[in-house]
């Protein structure tokens, strides 16, 4: 599943990543696998969205999302 | 260490960190603007004495790590890696924000594994003490191998301590934190194996040295802001709100100071050409020197005014906010969610409005936004605007309740913001993009501002604009004074001649001579010369050679437009819009027997100020702020050729 995907409110696990130049920047931000991260909220217009990593917020574009791979956790 | 030597310490540290406000506090206002060596990055460095060791801080860009991509965030590694680069530093001060610690410990162990002696500084502890985490700092400093100060750069707690322990720095101890080498042959995949292993390590020191009362996922107070603040309905009309406020502010509270130092420099002149002997020198200072001064100086309320409110949007974290919300439609330009607030102060002046481009990451989207902010139609354009408009256009009441004169005006503005978002839109095919455009931003917490960081920033931006556009602007107008000035040969004396006859003495009074003699001069100076000359090229547009003198001498500024007029129709009073109004109504084209001023000339001569860049101050702006001539000197061909041929297009449509 792709981050993309998740919905508000929800979580999950990082698993992986299918773009190379992107996953330096999102691992050296914190989102490295096995870290949680939850799906905090969506730009009104659908696009950029932000997530809760490591204790903090990270905003990113829908296209961006599509590339961290993710599998959604069943608590919360 | 030797007293004579300066101890170089850099400031490092993740953006919204707070390392700009440590680094305010420890050197106060003994700060400078210069360049990191090679690069046109900004590098602010700031000078004091820690018991009588001269101490230089140097403030490096904000980043997350060493295997940056951008420029900005590239100097960091560089400076650290070239032990030969002059501000190669002695020690790090790494500034962490406490409440995000594991992050910042990335770069920070990135740092020291590059075998330089860092001390961290956990910033913001007070936030800290009051969420659920806390951190053990002797646990931490011991487990790190460096000195660890947790401070509050707010209130300037621990800074002594901080500032003792530097001067001893030369003992630091150092380790490595990643100490086996990854075999790894491919560099993008070495870094990443790198960065997750380094996580690892933190992951394991936090463990040690964090404990955490309770697991939550985010801070509720920022939620609840942002829940508003983004909301689809509530965070737009906010924006607005708060766009609204900045535009108003910058718009009419400035006016008065503007006014003030305007007055102030003409009642400069007017003594200075008292009380100086007359003559070549006095007129060039007063009329060149001085006047290019006063035409850089006028800009400092609205500038001083833009950063205020840009400051302070930046340090509460609105601003992530607003980019958060805009960024999909602007994107599609080319432009980025900052780039909202650089189109928005256009309307007021582009000068202030470029200087805040430099909160766009991506090169490509700034430079876009730079380029097509000054088709935003600014205040200077407004003279221009209600003369011409009040010159052609009825005062009529559209539909019973729109005036006419209001309506047109409005039109103009929407012209500026429409071409200047379709230009965008070019651009974003034409331009090459020199990095991936990323938008992984982080959306700091709000907290409110500091004032102390909001000020120096006002004083930083102001500085920046009088030293480096300054310079420009002042050369400028010294050369728009002699060609104004100045005729080849005795022309201006055969002029005086003519005029001080005893007959023209009699039937004319001296004030009345004084402006005919004026007037003359123009139409004979180099500018008149320029004018007559560039007749037939702007003769399709509708423009004869006096709107030819006036685009050459409003090239200074737009609403110079109104008071070469004024010289050219030998009107005294410049402030007089009416008494000019009146003239250029009278003026009588000679081929065609019929007004000069008709609508297709007066609506022709609009469009052409609406792009037209007739601005050396924001000429000279962009050039600082793009350290090159080539995006100036694109600018100014791409808005002369738009605003050529919009001109021709409607001259040739209305008349």
């Amino acid at each position: 599943m792709k981050l993309s995907e998740l919905k508000p409110g929800q979580t999950a696990i990082i698993k992986d990543f299918s773009d190379g130049d992107l996953s330096l920047r999102f691992l050296e931000m914190g989102c490295v696998p096995g870290e949680e991260i939850l799906l905090e909220r969506i730009a009104p217009l659908g696009d950029p969205i932000a997530i809760r990593v490591s204790g903090y917020s990270l905003c990113l574009r829908v296209s961006e999302a599509e590339s961290i791979l993710i599998s959604t956790t069943e608590h919360k | 260490m030797a007293a004579d030597k300066t101890l170089k310490v850099a400031l490092a540290g993740n953006p919204n960190s707070g390392k700009s406000t440590l680094f305010n506090i420890l050197t106060g206002l003994n700060q400078k603007i210069g360049n990191f060596p090679g690069v046109t990055v900004d590098k602010k460095s700031g000078f004091t004495k820690i018991k009588n060791i001269a101490v230089e801080f140097i403030d490096f860009p904000g980043s997350y790590s060493l295997n940056a991509l951008s420029e900005d965030e590239k100097v960091l590694p560089d400076v650290l890696h070239d032990r030969n680069n002059p501000v190669h530093p002695d020690v790090v001060l790494y500034v962490a924000d406490s409440t995000n610690i594991r992050r910042s410990l990335f770069l920070c162990t990135q740092i020291m594994d590059t075998g330089i002696p860092v001390i961290l500084v956990l910033n913001m502890i007070d936030l800290l003490e009051k969420s659920d985490e806390a951190i053990d700092v002797a646990k931490l400093a011991d487990e790190l191998g460096i000195k660890v100060f947790a401070i509050t750069a707010r209130d300037a707690k621990g800074i002594e301590e901080l500032k003792l322990a530097l001067i001893e720095s030369l003992e630091l101890p150092k380790k490595k934190i990643l100490s086996e080498e990854i075999a790894e042959t491919d560099k993008a995949k070495k870094q990443r194996s790198e960065t997750i292993q380094r996580y690892k390590v933190i992951g394991e020191i936090l463990k040690k040295t964090v404990t955490k009362k309770e697991s939550g996922l985010g801070s509720s107070v920022t939620k609840k802001i942002d829940d508003i603040l983004t909301h689809r309905i509530y965070g737009f009309l906010i924006f607005f709100g708060v766009l609204f406020l900045v535009f108003q502010s910058i718009f009419s509270w400035s006016a008065y100071p503007m006014e003030l130092i305007e007055q102030l420099f003409s009642a400069g002149e007017e003594f200075l050409l008292n009380h100086l002997p007359a003559g070549m020198l006095t007129e060039l200072l007063v009329n060149g020197i001085l006047a290019g001064i006063s035409g850089v100086v006028v800009f400092i309320p609205q500038i001083a005014l833009l950063f205020a409110f840009i400051g302070i949007l930046e340090d509460t974290g609105y601003m992530a906010r607003v980019s958060f919300i805009t960024d999909r439609m602007l994107r599609k330009f080319g432009l980025n969610g900052r780039s909202v607030i650089p189109l928005i102060s256009g309307v007021a002046c582009a000068v202030p409005a470029i200087m805040a481009t430099r909160t766009i990451p991506n090169w490509k989207e700034r430079i876009i936004t730079i380029m097509v902010t000054p088709l935003m139609s600014c205040s200077a354009r407004l003279p221009v605007y209600t003369l011409l408009i009040s010159l052609v256009v009825p005062s009529e009441k559209v539909f019973g309740f729109l005036n006419l004169q209001g309506l047109i005006l409005m039109a103009l503005y929407m012209i500026g913001f429409i071409a200047a978002i379709l230009t965008a839109l070019l651009m974003k095919f034409i331009i090459k993009a020199r990095e991936r455009s990323f938008f992984i931003m982080e959306l700091p917490v709000y907290r409110a501002p500091r004032w102390s960081s909001v000020g120096l920033g006002i004083i930083e931006k102001v500085k920046v604009f009088v030293f480096e556009a300054g310079k420009v602007i002042v050369a400028i107008s010294i050369v728009l004074w002699v060609l104004s000035s100045h005729a080849p040969g005795d022309r201006f004396e055969k002029i005086e001649k003519r005029f001080h006859t005893e007959e023209f003495l009699q039937t004319h009074s001296s004030d009345e001579i004084e402006k005919l003699i004026a007037n003359e001069k123009l139409e004979q100076s180099y500018a008149g010369i320029m004018g007559h000359f560039m007749e037939p090229a702007i003769r399709p547009l509708g423009f004869d050679w006096k709107i030819g003198i006036a685009l050459v001498t409003s090239f200074a500024a737009r609403e110079v437009f109104v008071g070469t007029m004024a010289t050219i129709y030998s009107v005294g009073d410049e402030n007089n819009t009416m008494s000019i109004r009146e003239k250029m109504q009278a003026e009588i084209n000679p081929e065609k027997g019929e007004k000069r001023y008709s609508t297709a000339v007066a609506f022709s001569l609009m469009i052409f100020y609406a792009f037209a860049m007739q601005c050396m101050s924001t000429i000279a702006i962009v050039y600082s702020e793009t350290k090159s001539w080539k995006w100036p000197a694109l600018q100014f061909a791409y808005m002369s050729f738009l605003a050529y041929f919009s001109a021709l297009l409607v001259y040739q449509l209305m008349k």
